[in-house]
C-alpha cells in the first residue's frame, strides 16, 4: 500500500486566521458516523461555513469565491482537541494538500502526516506576512517545498523554513506507508513480545 | 545509574526500535477500541489482507454514538445504528472482546478500562481518542491516537510515535472548601493555556495530587489533552494498588503480589531532569468554570472575564469571537448568570464519587425550574453502584434522574443535545463551539459546580451552598 506522494506544492491559498481552531470546528461530531473515509470535506468547518438552515455564510472564508487553492493558512494551535483523524480526511477531501500555521497539536500533526496533509509549522512572523500579502492580493501564491523543508512567500521571495522528522519526511517523499513498514519489524515485534512475558 | 523519570522508565522499556532521525517503535501493552474510530481501521486491515495481529488486547466498547435512553430499542437514527452494527460485526470477524449494548461492563471506554482493572501500572496504553489521557492516572503512558494508528495497531501492536518531551506540574498545599479534582486541572489549564504542554508528557506531582483518590486523579490526567500535551501521568502508590486490587481483570494470588512488587519501582528517581518544571500553590485554586471557547478559558466562579485590553493584541481577535458566540462581555462577572442545562457525566466527571459529590450538594434541595439536568453515569457498574448507594433516591427527591451510560452531552453525537443559544454548565471536558450541539455554550465546571447551578438556576459559588 502506498499514499501520495509530495514533493513540491505551489498554490494560491485559504486564509484562515483565527487561533486555536479545534477538530469540532473542522469536522463536527455528528458528522462522524460514516464508517468510511470518503466525503468529509462536503461538511468541512461545516458550522462556520453553513447557518442553521444550510445557507452558505458569506463571511466565511470558503464560501468567497475569491479565495481557493491547495494551501490553506491557519492561526496558531491548529488541529487542538479530539484525536478524530475524520479532520485530516475532511482538509485533504476538500481539495488541500497542506496547512500552514505557526503552531499544531500533537495529534492532528500525526492524522495530518499519515494521510498525506503536509503541516507546515512556520514562525509568528512570516505566518503574519503571509496572511498580509493573501489580504493585499489574494492571488498570492506559496510554495512549499518538501525536500528543502523551506516554504517561500513568492511575491515577495520570503523563505521560512519548517521541521519534519526524517522518517515521516521520506514516506511522504516516496509514499511509503507506516503499516508496511511496521510489518516489516515483525520479528523485532515478536522478539520484544518475549522478553516482555519472561519478565 | 542514570537517574529517570517515571515516564522514561516506561517509555524505554516498550521501544521495540527506533527508526534513525524518525519515531520509536513502542510497544502498546493494552489497545481500547469504540464504534467512531475505528471502521476505517478495521476496512484498511481488510484491505491489506492480514489478520489482527493481537486480538487479545485489544478491547471495544461501544459510547459516543448511543442514545441515554431505552437502549433495549433499536438505535433510532439510521447512521448511529449502522455505526454501533459495524462495530460489532468487525469485533466478531476479529475476535475481539467487546462490551456492547446493555452488556454489564459497558460504558464510556476510558471509565470502564479502568473500572476493570484493565488499565494498570507500568502499561502503554492506546485508544482511538484523546482522552486515553486518563488511564496515565496509574502510572501508565496512555494517549489518544488517530485511525491510521489504530490501524497500525490492529497490524503490529505497535505505533511509531517520536518521544515527547517531559514535563513536571507539582501541586502542593491543602485545597479550599468547595475545590475538588475538576478545579485543579480547570486552573492549570487556565495557566498554562490550552496549547501550554503541547509536545509534552506530564507528570503530575506534589502533595495535593497523592492526596486524591485515583478518581479524582483520572479527573486530572483526563484533561492533559486540553493543554495540548501527549499525555498526563502520576506515580503509582497504595492509593492505586488498593483501587486495583480485586477488580475484575487484576492480577490474582501470587501474580498479585509480583505486579505491586513491579509497580512500586515506577516512579521519577530523585534528580531526573525534566524539561519544564511548574510549581503551584493548592491554596490558589478555588471553584473553577470556563467562560469562552477553549478550555484554557477559565477562571474561578467569583472573578470576572478578563478585560479585552489585558490581553496580547494578537489574542484580541480570537477572544472577541470566542466572547461574542458565548454572549459574554469582557470584564463582565459570571456569578448569577441564568444557566439552561446542567450536564454530569463523560469520562471526565462521569464516575461514582462524581455522582456522589453532585448528590451530597442537591440532598434536601430542589432542582431550580429553568434548568434541564443530564445526569448521566459513566458506565453500567456506576450506575447500579449509584443505586446501590441510594443516590437515585437522593437525586429524585430532588428533582433529578439518571439516564443510562455512554458519552452523550459531552459530544452531542446523540440526541442529548444542548440546543442552540443556550447555556450549559458542564463536568465534560471541551467547550469547543457547538461541542454539546451547533450554537450551544458550554462552561466547563465541577461536579459540585455544576449542583449549584442546577440548584440555583444560576452560576453559583458551591463553597457558598456547603
Ligand atoms: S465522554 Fe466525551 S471526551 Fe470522553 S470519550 Fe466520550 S466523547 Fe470523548
Amino acid at each position: 500500500m502506498s499514499i501520495e506522494k509530495f514533493n513540491i506544492l505551489e498554490s494560491t491559498c485559504v486564509p484562515l486566521p483565527v487561533e486555536n481552531v479545534d477538530t469540532d470546528q473542522i469536522i463536527p461530531a455528528r458528522f462522524l458516523k460514516a464508517t468510511s473515509r470518503e466525503g468529509f470535506g462536503e461538511n468541512l468547518f461545516r458550522d462556520w461555513r453553513y447557518d442553521k438552515d444550510n445557507n452558505p455564510k458569506p463571511d466565511f472564508v470558503l464560501n468567497n469565491s475569491q479565495y481557493s487553492g491547495q494551501i490553506l493558512v491557519a492561526g496558531k494551535n491548529f488541529g487542538s482537541g479530539s484525536s478524530r483523524e475524520h479532520a485530516a480526511w475532511a482538509i485533504f477531501d476538500y481539495g488541500f494538500g497542506a496547512v500552514v500555521s505557526s503552531f499544531f497539536a500533537d495529534i492532528f500533526k500525526n492524522n495530518a502526516l499519515n494521510n498525506g496533509l503536509l503541516p507546515v509549522q512556520v514562525t509568528e512572523e512570516f505566518l503574519a506576512k503571509v496572511f498580509e500579502a493573501v489580504k493585499k492580493d489574494a492571488a498570492a501564491k506559496l510554495k512549499i517545498d518538501l525536500k528543502k523543508q523551506e516554504v517561500t512567500l513568492l511575491s515577495t521571495g520570503e523563505t521560512c523554513d519548517f521541521e519534519i522528522n526524517g522518517y515521516k519526511k521520506t514516506c511522504l517523499l516516496n509514499g511509503y506507508d507506516d503499516i508496511d513498514f511496521l510489518l516489516s519489524k515483525k520479528d523485532k515485534i515478536l522478539a520484544f513480545e518475549l522478553t516482555q512475558n519472561g519478565s | 545509574m542514570e537517574a529517570k523519570t517515571l515516564f522514561d522508565k516506561i517509555w524505554d522499556g516498550h521501544v521495540v526500535d527506533s527508526v534513525e532521525n524518525g519515531p520509536d517503535i513502542l510497544y502498546i501493552d493494552q489497545h481500547y477500541i469504540h464504534e467512531v474510530t475505528s471502521p476505517q481501521a478495521f476496512t484498511g486491515l481488510e484491505n491489506r489482507g492480514i489478520p489482527l495481529f493481537r486480538p487479545d488486547k485489544t478491547l471495544a466498547t461501544v459510547d459516543h454514538n448511543i442514545p441515554t435512553q431505552n437502549q433495549h430499542l433499536p438505535i433510532r437514527e439510521e447512521l448511529s445504528r449502522l455505526q454501533v452494527a459495524t462495530l460489532k460485526d468487525n469485533c466478531e470477524r476479529h475476535s475481539v472482546k467487546l462490551y456492547g449494548l446493555t452488556h454489564p461492563f459497558n460504558g464510556i471506554v476510558h471509565v470502564i478500562g479502568a473500572e476493570l482493572g484493565i488499565t494498570q501500572p507500568g502499561m502503554t496504553l492506546v485508544c482511538g481518542d484523546s482522552h486515553t489521557s486518563t488511564h496515565g492516572a496509574f502510572g501508565a503512558i496512555a494517549f489518544g491516537i488517530g485511525t491510521s494508528e489504530v490501524e497500525m495497531v490492529f497490524a503490529s501492536q505497535c505505533i511509531l510515535q517520536p518521544k515527547p518531551k517531559r514535563m513536571r506540574i507539582s501541586i502542593n498545599g491543602n485545597l479550599n472548601k468547595g475545590v475538588i479534582a475538576k478545579d485543579i486541572i480547570l486552573y492549570i489549564i487556565s495557566k498554562i493555556s490550552a496549547s501550554g504542554a503541547t509536545g509534552y508528557f506530564v507528570e503530575y506531582a506534589g502533595d495535593t495530587i497523592t492526596s486524591l483518590s485515583m478518581e479524582a486523579r483520572m479527573t486530572i490526567c483526563n484533561m492533559s489533552i486540553e493543554m495540548g500535551a501527549r499525555g498526563g501521568m502520576i506515580a503509582p502508590d497504595e492509593v492505586t494498588f488498593d483501587y486495583i486490587n480485586g477488580r475484575e481483570f487484576a492480577p490474582q494470588g501470587e501474580a498479585w503480589d509480583q505486579a505491586v512488587e513491579n509497580w512500586k519501582k515506577l516512579k521519577t528517581d530523585e534528580g531526573a531532569v525534566f524539561d519544564k518544571e511548574l510549581d503551584l500553590k493548592a491554596e490558589d485554586i478555588h471553584p473553577m468554570i470556563t467562560y469562552g471557547t477553549n478550555p484554557g478559558m477559565g477562571i474561578s466562579v467569583n472573578e470576572a472575564i478578563p478585560a479585552l485590553e489585558s490581553l496580547p493584541a494578537v489574542e484580541q481577535e480570537s477572544f472577541k469571537k470566542s466572547l461574542n458566540y458565548m454572549g459574554f462581555e469582557p470584564g463582565s462577572k459570571l456569578l448569577g448568570h441564568p444557566v439552561d442545562y446542567v450536564f454530569l457525566g463523560s469520562c471526565t466527571n462521569g464516575r461514582i464519587e462524581d455522582f456522589r459529590v453532585f448528590a451530597s450538594l442537591v440532598k434536601g434541595k430542589k432542582k431550580a425550574d429553568n434548568v434541564t439536568a443530564w445526569l448521566v453515569p459513566g458506565s453500567w457498574q456506576v450506575e447500579k453502584q449509584a443505586r446501590e448507594e441510594g443516590l437515585d433516591v437522593i437525586l429524585k427527591a430532588a428533582g433529578f434522574e439518571l439516564r443510562q451510560p455512554g458519552c452523550s452531552a459531552c459530544l452531542a453525537m446523540n440526541d442529548d443535545k444542548v440546543p442552540a443559544g443556550k447555556y450549559a454548565v458542564s463536568t465534560s471536558n471541551r467547550n469547543f463551539e457547538g461541542r454539546q450541539g451547533p450554537g450551544a455554550r458550554t462552561l466547563l465546571a465541577s461536579p459540585l459546580t455544576a449542583a449549584a447551578a442546577a440548584i440555583t438556576g444560576k452560576i453559583t459559588n458551591p463553597a457558598d451552598l456547603m
